[in-house]
């Protein structure tokens, strides 16, 4: 990841902005140029999920790329948001809770850095929907 | 004045780590250091958790509790002393992530552990002004104690956010006074990761003279006195010393009880005094009067004077209080605290 | 369209190859190649050359004139082209080479493999391969690709009762022909118990369910089917070649435990080559990780969806067993160097069939098939083989 292409991308992974079409209703997160359904008759516009999901499938990660090594173990996750789409994320939480179906929601989290002297990436994670949620 | 609190938002990291454990380390008894500091256990951030994170879910939890449109907020001001870059404001992060970005002003804070009240008074000055309608302040810390130092007992993480208007406010400030000295009884270096401090001289010239200064300063200015107050808090480096601070004034134990969150949380620095003002305002009923008097060493003190309206049971539930923010913690090891804390570099 | 043959193959062995760099290992299996189908350097009219990251790997663009130039061709200025796919590399670079020929452009083209992926070290490989995800969608949140098909490994389980002993067993059986396979990086049998009790990578997947890194180049020469018998006696035809794309990420597959590319590929192989999976006699499947090998024989017919994992521990898939997977060890014991294993799969094709696949030769195989994937299932190529 370097500045400028983490930057464009940013709000999206913030906020978990993504696109509805306005033509055929589907909800798109990552963001899509192009609506896979209705193509060049799309109609996409910026769209901010909620952040309320559940986990479709996961792996504990013993063995990452380098930019992630002090983190492991850590759980990556498919989750699928409330509004349809699926997206790839991190699920913080025991390891010994993570299962298929659990309820989680988004949570704001650093993702990552380039070295002790780079920037740092922040994003959107998810945790087990709990006592603190309302 | 006519500002005051519009809503808040506290986060606390669900990680915890207790004196024992700490003290196994070093050879330190642990009752004597739990009966000298009345700290039992401190927050530890996750290792994806920092002074930004943390004054993020703040922020939108203080967003939430009274459906905030982020777009009328015209400043963010964060008080740490753990801003993750030296150069580059957390604020602009803070921002962004609540949607408040592009039309607004926004600045870091530091001044110890007094950055956050800071960041509220700046808040009110602009509102007061109409300069803006709504300001969002800050306190974030992830704070640092070197390993085997008597700041590690304590250095704990957290944040709270206020948001600052005019109209829908739950606490109205009727005032506030600052008292600031140059007193240099604790510091980190620039590029250094732990602070020093001038150990026993961090008490009486710094503390007791700033705090009860300016408490007493706001008092005489506000013709009030400490039984006008239903609650108290002051800034919390320990148990210790707030209650002792407290007596010197003239306030009961009854009336700082609820805000004296140390004990089970640590000292969140810039978070310290407002995450016992967010703990009052969980429980507090219109009428109440607040008093809050913040420290940060360098050495100055923000005392405030709160008074709660109505509007604090329409907004009570909107957000988690302190009190579920402290519960059911996770309680760690002192190897993976100080994996979480970045002190074993690789 | 013509009908294609392959007239010569040719194969390094497989391994952390230290002493040899990028250019040996693919002058070597070119050489060889070439050696093996009787063709003058003069005859030959084009290259393509599968290779997913030399840019990372060896930090060397312009792999195909690399290779022009090392393989000595470089005087006679033929074409040479470099195609990525990710692991599917080389099994993209064989079918640019089937078009290049069927179509009558080219009469005689060596499409070749190659990657060396040991001149850097471990997390740089691991970077490099998670390139094949989606970096902003994926790798950016800490995705690795045997992390990705954990997560179809745990779906697999949860859905179809999948158990960790027969994610095992491919593994087994793969390091069981590896024995057999001279040119294998991994020579020696495993036992499940090695498998579920080594090092977690990412969890189900332990590192005896992910093929290793690998040092490696493989190359094939292709003609048109009606003069292949000038250069050998046992051409090895091409029944059918076939490519599809799926999404790049996973997560968007519509069902996370099919690769649907795979089962639209294998659907117009079988179509072009007429037959169905039933005719299939054996098959070199895209085992990067032992899931994957329970998955592709699920999406290329050969059992029913979720059956795979129980088809595989009973033997099926064995030498001897009703269809044999991966007699060359797959990429788990042959090993995976991405670029080349596309190509290599082939090589193994016109062993069986040829009668000379040693220790390992299956009996009376008239059909095989190769799978070869990109990613985590974005590309699919298929090859269908008989002689």
């Amino acid at each position: 990841m370097t500045v400028a292409r983490f930057w464009r991308r940013l709000k999206n992974l913030y906020n978990l902005i993504g696109t509805h079409c306005e033509k055929c209703g589907g909800y798109y997160y990552p963001p899509r140029n192009l609506c896979p359904k209705c193509r060049r008759s799309s109609r996409s516009v910026p769209f901010k999920f909620k952040g309320l999901g559940e986990v479709v499938t996961y792996t504990i990660i013993h063995s990452s790329t380098k930019d992630f090594e002090k983190q492991t173990p850590y759980i990556l996750a498919i989750i699928k948001l409330n509004e349809g789409p699926h997206l790839t994320s991190q699920v913080i939480c025991d390891h010994n809770d993570i299962h298929i179906g659990m309820k989680v929601k988004s949570a704001f989290r650093k993702l990552g850095e380039e070295s002790d002297k780079g920037m740092l990436y922040y994003g959107t994670k998810f945790v087990p929907m709990g006592s603190r949620d309302k | 004045m006519k500002s005051g609190i519009v809503s808040y938002g506290a986060y606390i990291p669900r990680y915890r780590i207790k004196i024992e454990e700490i003290a196994k380390v070093w050879g330190d008894n642990p009752n004597s250091i739990i009966d000298g500091l009345m700290v039992y256990e401190k927050s530890v951030p996750d290792m994806d958790e920092d002074t930004i994170t943390i004054a993020v879910e703040a922020a939108r939890n203080a967003v939430n509790r009274a459906n905030v449109n982020p777009e009328k907020i015209g400043a963010v001001f964060t008080g740490s002393e753990s801003h993750p870059y030296a150069v580059k404001p957390t604020s602009t992060i803070v921002a962004e992530a609540i949607g408040a970005t592009p039309n607004l002003t926004a600045a870091d804070f530091e001044f110890a552990c007094k950055a956050g009240t800071a960041a509220i008074q700046a808040c009110a000055g602009m509102v007061e002004s109409d300069m803006i309608e709504l300001g969002l302040a800050i306190g974030s810390d992830v704070s640092q104690g070197a390993p085997g130092d008597a700041l590690e007992y304590t250095a704990a993480a957290g944040g709270v956010a206020y948001i600052i208007g005019k109209e829908n406010i739950l606490a109205k400030i009727e005032s506030t006074y600052s008292f600031t000295t140059d007193t240099p009884d604790f510091w980190r270096r620039e590029g250094k990761p732990y602070p020093e401090h001038g150990g026993r001289f961090t008490g009486e010239p710094g503390y007791f003279k700033h705090v009860t200064s300016a408490a007493s300063g706001l008092m005489e200015r506000l013709g009030t006195k400490p039984s006008d107050y239903k609650y108290a808090v002051f800034h919390q480096p320990n148990g210790k010393f707030p209650t002792r601070v407290a007596k010197m004034l003239g306030f009961s134990g009854e009336q700082i009880k609820p805000g004296l969150v140390v004990s089970r949380l640590g000292n969140t620095y810039s978070g310290s005094c407002m995450m016992g003002l967010a703990a009052i305002l969980d429980i507090a009923k219109a009428g109440d009067r607040i008093f809050m008097t913040a420290f940060g060493s360098g050495a100055g003190s923000d005392a405030f004077s709160f008074s709660v309206t109505d509007r604090i049971d329409e907004i009570r539930n909107g957000a988690p209080s302190v009190e579920e923010l402290l519960a059911n913690p996770t309680y760690i090891n002192y190897a993976t605290y100080a994996k979480h804390k970045g002190k074993i570099k690789l | 369209m013509r009908d294609v043959a392959i007239i010569g193959v040719g194969c390094t062995e497989f391994g952390e190859l230290w002493d040899r760099s990028f250019r040996d290992i693919f002058v070597e299996a070119g050489v060889s190649a070439i050696q093996d189908a009787n063709v003058q350097g003069g005859k030959i009219d084009a290259l393509y050359v599968g290779n997913m990251s030399g840019g990372r790997f060896i930090e060397q663009e312009h792999i195909g004139s690399l290779i022009a130039d090392y393989s000595g061709l470089a005087g006679f200025h033929i074409p040479s082209t470099r195609v990525e796919a990710a692991c599917a590399s080389g099994g993209l670079a064989l079918r640019q080479g089937i078009i290049a020929v069927a179509s009558g452009y080219h009469d005689i083209v060596i499409a070749g493999g190659a990657e060396k992926m040991t001149d850097v070290d471990v997390e740089t490989t691991t970077d490099a391969l998670a390139a094949a995800a989606d970096r902003e969608w994926e790798g950016v949140m800490g995705a690795t690709f045997p992390g990705l098909y954990a997560m179809i490994a745990r779906l697999h389980m949860h859905k179809y009762g999948t158990t960790s002993e027969q994610l095992a067993s491919v593994a087994v059986k793969n390091h069981h022909n590896g024995t057999m396979n001279p040119k294998a990086q991994f020579q020696n049998e495993i036992s499940i118990d090695a498998v579920l009790n080594s090092v977690m990578v990412a969890d189900p997947l332990h590192v005896f369910d992910c093929s290793p890194i690998t040092d490696g180049a493989s190359a094939v020469v292709l003609a048109p089917a009606e003069i292949a018998k000038k250069f050998t006696d046992t051409p090895i035809y091409v029944k059918a070649s076939a490519q599809a794309s799926g999404t790049l990420s996973l997560h968007d597959r519509p069902d996370i435990t099919t690769l649907d590319a795979t089962v639209a590929a294998a659907k117009r192989a079988y179509k072009m080559a007429n037959v169905t999976s039933k005719d299939i006699d054996f098959a070199e499947v895209h085992d990067c990780f032992t899931i994957a090998e329970i998955c592709a024989i699920e999406d290329l017919g050969f059992v029913k969806k979720g059956e795979g994992g129980k088809a595989t521990i009973d033997g099926m898939t064995a030498i001897g067993g009703k269809i044999p997977i991966n007699t060359s060890g797959g990429l788990k014991a042959c090993g995976h160097p991405v670029g080349a294993t596309g190509v290599k799969q082939a090589v193994e094709m016109v062993l069986q069939l040829r009668g000379e696949a040693g220790k390992r030769q299956i009996d009376g195989a008239e059909i095989g098939l190769t799978h070869n994937v990109g990613g985590s299932g974005g590309t699919a190529v298929i090859h269908i083989f008989g002689r």
